[in-house]
């Protein structure tokens, strides 16, 4: 079974990310960029499949800017084996992700897609969700266990709850949650290998998706700041804080 | 403008994100229809604000799959000529308003925390280090509802009609299997007053259980950060933060969180924020009303005395 795998290349989760003046967007400039955290999750569970037995091959596929070929070098060097980046330097919304994953996904007939369950910058959590609508696929979202079956897959899911499991028909979609593995960090050796592995760069138009936007950002502010408070000396002196200040117990 | 909303499932009674979200529509103004998909169409029909309730009881719909949801929520929204398709930003929305969205041909607006006008949204993104407002240019506004963020909608008071609906049937592509769902007493971190909230200061999962004396008497929920869920010190279901459950209780006790921009994520806007942690420069601190540098092995349990 191949697998394939979907990557974005973000703003690192240890930057404190800053508002741009004119409130166009946030500073993206000069700011340290990563792998998605919940797509290093996605590579992982593939590798850790085809280190199983379960798949032969794994793609990995971004959308973006010509940088975000550190990104899928990133992936190649954590085993996948092969990478495909839609090169654009435009804005892509997930249901245009989503669109152009489908288009990618009829060329390359994976068995499984897996994707992060959110990207932690613009926090949609949308793509593997629209692009199993796309295929009329089944998808196994905020996935915590990933086990192939023969023709299926059952996905444990984390839930408002607790945990949920479902049974998926092959082909299907799974997007990660963070408790599914822990990714490996690269080797040096595996990333001098990641190197010299495949990776293609695609024409958006040669896919023939509308990638047009269809969410116009009007602004981008910075939140309410939350006043600092107090610090109290004691447990006693809390508790007054609480019932005679705060009158909340 | 008629406005479509989607039920939180539910085995027992109207659910608080069903509430909130009826709350989010209200601001919108017009005509809504509540979609009850599973049982408790006519529980539903009490509720304030809803003009019709349509009930989706069939069997397919006894564990809302997103496979059967999804299609059953596209032809409602179809036939009924909704504009508007409001769904909670709980599990169960993020797993189907997107599929729904890309069955309609439009994109999604997730996670509103304010509405501006019929087309646009208010919506954090980066953790909620930025407020973006954003403007859809799509026939059918898709959206998920931040529950923290708007009023609940009167469970009581209402006087809908029921209507039944069926969807496309049993899609067959996917299987309820099983659930380890938590037991608690306690009320949802999602609706709860109070909140007490844990992390890798705890050092343990058996250490929570001081967490849980004091719960119990302030009447609280428990919650954590995802370091401690990451532990195994407790479920994943505990977990308040960016990408876990956002809260935003009367009170929050944060007890051995250190306050990564990631849980504060999901919990700043609480009204009242408190912070027990022995390390005095604990991010935490920035954001708590009041501070208590402290041992919280001695300072959890002579609180839980003290507040009795």
């Amino acid at each position: 079974m191949k697998i394939l795998v979907a990557v974005k290349r973000v703003v690192d989760y240890n930057v404190k990310v800053r508002v741009k003046a004119d409130n166009t967007g946030v500073e993206t400039a000069n700011v340290k960029m990563s792998m998605n955290p919940f797509d290093e999750i996605a590579v992982e569970e593939a590798v850790r499949l085809k280190e199983a037995g379960k798949a032969t091959e794994i793609v990995v596929v971004s959308i973006g800017p010509a940088a975000a070929q550190e990104t899928l070098r990133t992936a190649l060097a954590m085993g996948a084996d092969r990478a495909i980046l839609v090169q654009t330097d435009a804005e892509v919304q997930p249901l245009a992700v989503a669109k152009t994953l489908k288009a990618i996904v009829a060329n390359e007939q994976p068995g499984l897609v897996i994707l992060g369950k959110q990207a932690i910058d613009d926090d949609a959590n949308q793509v593997g969700q629209m692009l199993g609508a796309l295929l009329n696929w089944p998808q196994g979202t905020f996935a915590s266990k990933v086990v192939p079956g023969d023709g299926s897959v059952a996905v444990t899911r984390e839930v408002d709850g607790g945990l949920e499991t479902v049974e998926l028909k092959l082909p299907a979609i799974v997007t990660t949650d963070l408790r599914l593995n822990e990714p490996r960090y690269a080797s040096l050796p595996n990333i001098m290998k990641a190197k010299k592995k495949p990776l293609e760069t695609v024409d958006p138009a040669s896919l023939g998706v509308d990638m047009a936007p269809r969410l116009k950002t009007l602004k981008v502010v910075e939140p309410p700041k939350r006043q600092g408070g107090i610090k109290v000396g004691s447990v006693e002196e809390l508790v007054g804080k609480l019932k005679n200040e705060a009158r909340v117990i | 403008m008629n406005i479509l909303v989607i039920a939180e499932p539910s085995t027992g009674g109207v659910k608080a994100p069903t509430l909130t979200t009826l709350g989010a529509a209200a601001k919108l103004g017009g005509s809504v229809s509540l979609l009850v998909v599973g049982p408790g169409g006519a529980e539903a029909a009490s509720v304030a604000g809803v003009a019709k309730v349509l009930s989706a009881d069939g069997a397919e719909y006894a564990h809302p799959l997103a496979e059967n949801v999804a299609p059953l929520v596209a032809k409602v929204a179809k036939d009924g000529g909704f504009g508007h398709v409001l769904f909670p930003a709980t599990t169960f929305g993020k797993n189907v308003a997107p599929r729904v969205a890309a069955l309609l041909d439009v994109q999604q607006i997730s996670d509103i925390t304010a509405v501006e006008s019929a087309d646009t949204f208010q919506r954090p993104i980066y953790a909620g280090n930025a407020i973006a407002t954003v403007q859809s240019s799509d026939p059918v506004k898709v959206v998920t509802v931040r529950g923290t963020a708007f009023e609940a909608a009167a469970a009581t008071g209402g006087s809908a009609s029921v209507e039944s609906v069926s969807g496309t049937g049993d899609a067959g592509l996917s299987k309820f299997v099983g659930q380890e769902l938590t037991k608690s007493e306690r009320p949802e971190l999602t609706s709860a007053r109070v909140i007490v909230s844990g992390g890798r200061g705890m050092q343990s999962g058996d250490n929570f259980v001081m967490l849980d004396a004091l719960a119990d008497k302030l009447g609280a929920a428990v919650g954590a950060s995802r370091a401690a869920v990451d532990a195994g010190f407790v479920p994943n279901d505990y977990q308040v933060g960016q990408t876990g459950k956002i809260v935003a209780p009367e009170l929050y006790i944060a007890v051995g969180i250190s306050g990564a921009i990631q849980h504060l994520a999901g919990m700043k806007d609480s009204k009242v924020i408190v912070a027990i942690n022995k390390d005095e420069e604990a991010p935490i601190f920035q954001v708590a009303d009041y501070g208590l540098v402290a041992d919280l092995f001695k300072a959890v349990p002579e609180l839980t005395q003290a507040v009795g």
